[in-house]
Order: structure tokens, then sequence, then C-alpha cells
């Protein structure tokens, strides 16, 4: 029951699984099942200003999604409408095939969306196997008169906690770091604490907000690998906005560009790289710099 | 008519309580803080006023512009002693030294002046004016403290417009570091907001004992809190706020006084203020504050 | 095993404990040989009640990161239901004090939670210093609402008026409460033993919730809310509930602190109640619970030491208040804090080792 591996070998069992990786941000090949994720016309305004403006995308179940363009662009907006962060003005998005309407932040997550944040939000005078613990938070449940009174079921749901929490943890061999706290941590391992975080709450689809922003090349070349290991261990849809061209093109399947609030293209990295409009709004400022 | 005598003195309280309202927001406004003292300065203001009066047989007047020197170089005392070390601190921590920095006012003036009642009355009176054959009756008291919250809003509202140490107070109030780098004194920015606010409190505290004359060392803390309410009611860091917040909670108050119960007052202001927070989470004239995520 | 092979958790819970019935015993001890003088056994109920108050406001004030400014309003909810319900175990021939006290602080705490819960749907719906104002109000509410409740017993049952005692309609009944003169003729059942019973009771409820699911997620909440909710944690439910649990707690305490007096009055529970709790709290440390407990005990005791100098006792408290707020947070202080902490690293291992221990504890002055 404990095993992290037993979410991803019952979702094995139930899904008819494309093999990964699957090929782009295209209908969802997967007939038998609704994807992760569908927006449809999604959009939202602030102050008349259409921040982002008729977003659709569909997300397949064990897709790798980038999602990119300049600054501003509205990346993080889009990210805060699937997490209802804000309401959207318009529009629809559907998760696991569940209209999310009128569903507050945490509703969303138990329907299985968790993200992490651009600027890092941690419990940060928890430690970080209580930070992880905090993800588990619906995963396992003990009443408030249980924990007071100290019964039996109580000492029961922190053994799982404890053990869940340090499983989860070794994915980013964390498990060492288990009774510091989690403000204290380094940068890097900040940014993987909140990824496991999010694991924790056992998502169909994680949202991953500039997961490589300000990591080395090393830890950039880890996270990649650990990213596709994720995937592929529990079987889940990840949508990651990201500034670095290496880690966006290298694993993922379908690439959204975005600017100005609008998808200007969608496609594979071969044919996102190729597009002009995409060249124009943004690589090509990125050729000309780099040059 | 005895409707529109209580409007009246609805809106000399209201007054009173905009111009200490005023004081609390705008320290709030820039320093962040509850300044829990401010009530405090009022009584303080008044029994200076009554002291210059009674025993050094100052004219009122004379009384009246001592006490706002005080209560000005208090305020600036204050601040450069207690609150000035913890502008970085957590804002409990300054709250709590606010809680003893009143502490410290009453019992300063419990010992310097005496726990038994002080008569304002006896140094100060102005007559009542009878309008409408004596149908009406209105004490000047009424009529001078609404002026007097007029001329200070007014005033104010220009200081902050229109004057460069305006100006600097409202860019501290925005975004403090941005106006340190911008080349703001932030430092004698806020004792300034100190010293205003404190000065405008000796003046309410003088206008208050006019209207109900019994002084002791902790008549500043109730008027106090229901300043501080009405700052909240009204937005808490705005200017018009802090009028609009008091002169409702003072019509309200005496409204609620006269026709419900005197012993519910006060619950039918503070249950005024609930309602108002619930619809409106940030005041009437409060600027919502959304997280950036 | 050494105490410093226990997780931090477990040595800080070990060690609140073993302050409470550290002091008890001590007390106990003094008291037997006599040195513990007339005033200030009179303040040992008081004291418990104080700690009581500081821990529970503790829960929401530091655990929960929420400023509550009516924590007085939920202790005099408790003193007066607990004075009604003794009022009328007595009345029905309960004589056993302990049975008594029982019954009246549970009814009082579970009164204050319903008040706390009631009061707190609304209050959660603000944030920070709004919130603070409110519980404000509904703690000057609460104390407007007592002034004008009159509550008697007689062989018919309780009678409630919101005029006067004589609209009670008794003809040979006991007045429980009357209006703004309070609550009169209670029976004086606190004891010393009791209030450490209730200490004890109250930090084991905080503390274990502290260290529980619950409590993470209250905790969580406090450090993050937005990420709170990334983590499907419904922040309203949590704030609220550490706000009710602790409304509980100080009705409770507000039956300990009600049963040592023969009369209380409702303008006792006032705004200025609520501060000195608070006050309690932050010098205490947030969401410290053994910093909670000394600062209560240490602050209560306080102006009893300083009666010999009776006039300027307060002022005094006022000035210890302001220094110790002010002075950690001066330039010579830290100047001087800073030397004596190389001064220990340089003396080896031994310090930094120790160093881990005192987590939390830095509000401890």
């Amino acid at each position: 029951m404990s095993k992290f591996t037993d979410f991803a070998a019952r979702r094995r069992e139930s899904t008819k699984m494309v093999p990964v990786p699957s090929v782009s941000i295209m209908p969802e090949r997967d007939l038998g099942k609704a994807p992760a994720l569908e927006c449809l016309h999604l959009g939202i305004d602030f102050g008349g200003l259409k921040a982002v403006d008729d977003f659709n995308i569909t997300v397949g179940r064990t897709e790798i999604c980038g999602l990119i363009g300049p600054n501003g662009a509205g990346k993080t907006t889009v990210f805060n409408l699937l997490t209802k962060v804000y309401q959207p003005t318009r529009g629809t998005i559907m998760v696991d095939g569940h209209d999310t309407a009128g569903l507050d932040p945490a509703r969303v997550n138990r329907l299985g969306v968790a993200r992490t944040f651009q600027n890092i939000r941690l419990f940060n005078t928890l430690t970080v196997e209580e930070n992880v613990a905090v993800g588990l938070h619906n995963q396992h449940h003990c009443g408030m008169a249980t924990s007071i009174l100290r019964l039996p079921h109580h000492w029961k749901s922190e053994t799982y906690y404890h053990e869940r929490a340090l499983e989860l943890l070794d994915i980013f061999d964390m498990s060492g770091l288990a009774d510091h706290e989690a403000g204290s941590l380094p940068y890097g391992a900040q940014r993987r604490l909140e990824i496991v975080r999010a694991l924790a709450t056992n998502p169909k689809l994680l949202l991953l907000d500039e997961p490589a922003a300000g990591m080395n090349p090393s830890e950039t070349a880890e996270l990649m690998e650990n990213i596709v290991k994720i995937r592929d261990q529990f079987q889940i849809a990840i949508m990651l906005i990201e500034h670095d061209m290496n880690l966006v093109m290298n694993i993922c399947e379908g690439i959204c560009v975005l600017n100005f609030g609008k998808i200007i293209a969608k496609g594979t990295p071969e044919e996102i790289q190729q597009n002009d409009a995409v060249i124009e709004a943004y690589l090509g400022k990125q050729k000309e710099a780099d040059a | 008519m005895e409707a529109l005598t209580n409007l009246i003195n609805g809106m000399s309280l209201g007054s009173v309580y905009a111009i200490i309202a005023l004081g609390y927001t705008m320290v709030y406004g820039i320093a962040k803080m509850l300044n829990f003292a401010h009530g405090d300065v009022i009584m303080v203001g008044a029994y200076i006023c009554f002291c210059s009066v009674s025993y050094l047989g100052l004219p009122a007047l004379a009384g009246v512009a001592l006490s706002v020197v005080g209560c000005t170089l208090l305020g600036i005392i204050v601040e450069r002693l207690a609150y000035k070390p913890l502008r970085n601190a957590p804002s409990l921590n300054v709250l709590i030294t606010a809680i003893g920095v009143s502490y410290f006012l009453q019992n300063a003036a419990l010992i310097i002046m005496g726990s038994d009642p002080k008569s304002f009355s006896s140094i100060i009176s102005l007559p009542a004016l009878n309008l409408f054959d004596g149908k009406l009756t209105i004490s000047a008291t009424a009529v001078l403290t609404i002026f007097a919250c007029v001329v200070i809003m007014v005033a104010l509202t220009m200081f902050t417009g229109k004057t460069k140490m305006g100006k600097a107070m409202r860019a501290c109030s925005e975004d403090r570091d941005a106006a340190q780098l911008m080349g703001i004194n932030v430092n004698s920015t806020i004792s300034m907001v100190f010293a205003i606010g404190s000065g405008l409190a000796a003046i309410a505290g003088v206008l208050m004992c006019l209207a109900y004359p019994t002084l002791m060392p902790t008549t500043g803390s109730m008027p106090g809190i229901k300043a501080f309410t009405a700052a909240v009611l009204g937005g808490i860091g705005s200017i018009p706020g802090a009028a609009l917040g008091g002169v409702l909670l003072g019509i309200i108050e005496i409204f609620a006084r006269a026709y419900i119960s005197t012993q519910l007052a006060d619950a039918v202001v503070f249950g005024v203020l609930i309602v108002i927070l619930l619809i409106r989470p940030a005041g009437l004239l409060g600027k919502p504050v959304n997280e950036k995520v | 095993m050494g105490i410093k092979l226990l997780k931090p958790q477990t040595r800080s819970t070990i060690i609140t404990y073993a302050i409470v019935i550290g002091a008890f015993l001590a007390v106990t001890v003094l008291d037997g040989v006599g040195l513990i003088s007339n005033s200030l056994s009179g303040q040992l109920v008081p004291i418990c009640a104080y700690v009581s108050l500081a821990v529970s406001l503790n829960l929401v004030v530091g655990v929960s990161g929420e400023l509550s400014l009516g924590h007085a309003g939920f202790m005099s909810v408790g003193a007066f239901t607990g004075v009604v319900v003794a009022g009328c175990l007595a009345r029905m021939g309960v004589e056993n004090e302990l049975l008594l006290f029982a019954g009246s602080a549970i009814v009082g705490a579970g009164a204050a939670g319903i008040i706390g819960f009631l009061v707190g749907i609304p209050v959660m719906r603000l944030r920070g210093d709004y919130l603070a104002i409110v519980t404000l109000a509904f703690g000057e509410i609460i104390k407007n609402l007592l002034n004008i409740l009159y509550v008697g017993v007689d062989d018919a049952g309780l009678h409630f008026s919101m005029t006067d005692s004589a609209s009670l309609g008794m003809t040979k009944g006991t007045i429980l409460i009357n209006g703004p003169k309070g609550a009169v003729g209670i029976d004086k059942i606190s004891t010393f033993v009791l209030g450490i019973l209730l200490v004890l009771i109250t930090v084991a409820v905080v503390l274990n919730l502290m260290h529980s699911r619950d409590g993470r997620a209250i905790m969580a909440v406090r450090d993050n809310r937005i990420a709170a909710e990334s983590v499907g944690i419904n922040t309203t439910k949590y704030r609220l509930m550490a706000f009710t649990v602790a409304s509980a707690l100080a009705g409770a305490a507000g039956v300990l602190y009600a049963m040592n007096y023969s009369t209380i009055v409702p303008s006792q529970f006032d705004f200025n109640q609520s501060i000195l709790i608070l006050v309690y709290v932050v010098l205490g440390g947030m969401g410290n619970i053994s910093g909670s407990i000394i600062s209560a005990a240490f602050l209560t005791v306080l102006p009893e030491v300083l009666r010999p100098i009776n006039n300027y006792r307060m002022l005094l408290y006022a000035i210890v208040l302001i220094l110790v707020m002010v002075v950690p947070h001066t330039k010579i202080y830290q100047r001087i804090a800073e030397a004596v902490r190389s001064r220990f690293s340089k003396d080896g291992g031994a310090a930094s080792q120790s160093a881990p221990a005192e987590t939390g504890g830095e509000a401890h002055e």
C-alpha cells in the first residue's frame, strides 16, 4: 500500500497507455480515457487587458508538454488559471474529464492538478519531511480528535506520512535532508522539494513553473532526467514553463508557444523550431542574442 | 428635531473620531504599524491643555497651542525611542511596543495627575446655541468640532497633494525602499507623520473633552479604539477613508445610543464594522491588495 | 537514550511538560515549608489561567499566524457559562467540588468553542490587520452583551433576561449573573492542582494538535497560504479549526479564573485583557509553547513582586515591556550578541552542537 509505484501500477492496469513518448499536443490518442487536461477558449482579463485569450490545449495523460514564450506572455497566468488561483473570465478547463468551473485551488488539486511556483513557495518553518507530509494531506486521513487524543490510528497515520514522505524524497535523493528546515535549504534543493511536495498530492497533471531557474547546467541535466523519470514512474502528464530551450526541446513531446496572451504556435519541438511566427516572436531574438 | 440634534451630535463625535483616525491611518500607511498608543496621546493632549489653563492660568487658546506642541514633540520622541529601532522587526513586536508605550503614558499620567477625574468644563465651556425658537439646541462645541474637522481635512489633503513633504509621505507609504532610492529621507518623513498625527490627536483630545468633560488617565483608550475602528472602516491607509469612517461611526454611535440602547451602542458600532468589512474586506475606501503568485 | 538523540520536536515537547510539572512540584514543596507568601499563593490560580490562555492564544497567533485581539471575549464566555453551570449543579445538589469544576469547565469550554466557531466563520474571510480588528470588535460585542445579561436559577429552572434582574420573574431563586454587576457569590472552588491540571490539558491539546496531520496543515497555511491551497488544503477550515480550539481552551481557562473569585464582572474581560494575553504570547515567542508558559507566569508574578513600589509598578512594567521588545533590535545589543556568539563558537563544537536545541526559542529574553 505504501509503495509509491502502486499508484502508477494501478493506473497502468486500468489504462491502455500509448507508449511513451507520445507525439505532441494533439487530441488524445488514448481514446478510452479523457485527456489529463483540456482547455477550451480559456481567457482572463485584467481591467480590460486580455492577459490570456482563447487558450486551447489538450494534454495527453502521459505527455510532457512545454509552455514557452517571451517574458510577460502570460505563461504563469495560464498556470494560475489552471490551478484557479485566478478565476477565468471565459472558457472551460477540464481536468481528467471533469469541469473545474467554480472550484477553488484546493479542490482543483484534489481533482489532480499539482504545481510548483516560479518564486518558490515552501512551508519555510516546517521541516523537509513535514513539507512533503502536508502534500500527502489528502492521501490519508486522521481526524482532529484522533490526533489530540493520540488514538492508535494517529500513530498509524504518522508512520504512513513518515514512510511515504521519505520514499518520495528519495526520488531526488533528499531523504537525508528530511529533518532540515525547508527555508534553510539551498535554492536547487528548494526547487526539488517543491516538486516532491506536488507529487505527494498524487496528481494526474503536474505543472512546473520554471523548474530549472537558477540551476547550473549539471543540475539542469539531472533535473531533465528526473522529470522524465517522474513521468515514467508515476504515469502522469507534466506541463512546464521554462526558458532553458535545451531542456524544453529535449524532453517535451509537445510545445505550446504563447505571446501577448495568445497561442501563436503548437507542435513538436522540431515543428516549433521551424515555425516562422515563433522565430520572429521569440527564438529569433534569442538567436540574435546568441550570435 | 430630535433626530437633527442627534445627527449633529453624531457628526461632532464623528469628527473627533475622524481627527484621531487620521493619525492612525497615516501612521499605518507609512509605517505599516498599528499604533495603539495613539489613543493615549489624546489623553496627554487634554491634560496639557487642562494644566496650562487651570494651573498656569493661560488663556484657553494658548492651552490648545501648548498641547499641540507638547503632543507633537511627544509623537516624535516616542517614534525615535520606541519605534525607530524596530523598523525591520516583525509587526507584532512593534504592536507590543506600542502597547507598552500606551501603558507607560497611562501610568505616567496616573502618577502625575492622580486617578481622580478632572472636570474639563471648569476651564473651557462654550454656550449652547438655540435655533428655531429653542426647538433645536446645538452646542457650540459641536459646531466648533465639525468645523475643526473640515479645516483639518482640507489642510491635510492639500498638504499631501501639493507640498513636497506630502508627496514624500505618499511615496513612502507606497514603497518605502523605492522612495529611499529616489532620495527621500524616509526616517524624517516617518517622524513628520508621527508629529502630524500626534498634533492632531492633541486637538482631538481638547475637542473631545469639551463635549465629554471628564478627564482621566484612561480617557483616551476607548476613543482610541473607536478611532482605530473608524480608520479600518474607511480603509486603513486612506485619509478620506479615515474621515468618512470617523463621521459614520460617530453618527451610528449617537443614533444607537438614542434609539437602541445606551449599553449596546458600542456593540452596534462594532457590529456595523464587522458587516462592512465582510462586504468590503479592505474597508469603504481601501484598495484590496492581491498577493502576486 | 540521551535527550540529545531525540528529534527536536520530541525534545521540546518533553521540556514543555517538564517545566509545568517542575513548577508544580517546586511550588508545592516551597508552600510546604512556608516560603510562598500570601499574596503569591493568591496568584497561583490566576497564573495557571493566564498560562492556559497564553498557550491557547499561541495556537491562533503563533501556530495559525492570525492576530487575534479578542481572546478575553472567549475567556468571558467560558467564565460566565461556568458560573451558571456551577450554580445549576449546586442547586441540583452536586457538592463534590471536582465534579462541579469539571462540569463547569467542560460546558464553559464547549460554549466558548461554539461562540468561537460562529465568530470564526465571518472572521476567517478576512486577513491580517482586518482580521485583528474584527476579533477586537467581537470581543467588545461579547463584553457588551454580557453587560446586559441577567441569569437566575430557581426550582423551575434557568431564567434569562436582557433588561434587568427583576424581569427574571423568579420568586425564590438565586441570581447568577446580574448584568454589569457580573456574577456574584461564586463558589471559590478553583485550586492550584486543578489549575495545573488544566494547564497540562491545554498544553497537551495544543502540542498534540501541532504535531499531527491537522496541525501541519494549520502551520502550512500560516507559512504560505497559496502553496497550502495548491496542495489541496482547505485553508479556511484549518484557520477556523485553530481559532475554535483556542476559543474552547480559553473558555476552560475562563472557568478556572472565575471560580477563583467570588465576583467577576464583564468589564474585566475587555480589550486590555486580550492585549495582556497577547503580550505573553509575543514575549514567549510565536508558536513556542514553553515560551508562552514561562512568560505568562513571569509577567503575572511581576506586578506582585513590584508591589512594594506600588505606584510605579505598572510604569516599570511598561518600561520592561518596551525594553524587551526594543533592545534586541538596537545596534549596541546586536554588536554585543555578535561578540558573545563568536566567543562561544571559538570554544569548539560544544556550542554549535547545542545550537539546534534553541530552534524556535529565539524570543526568550
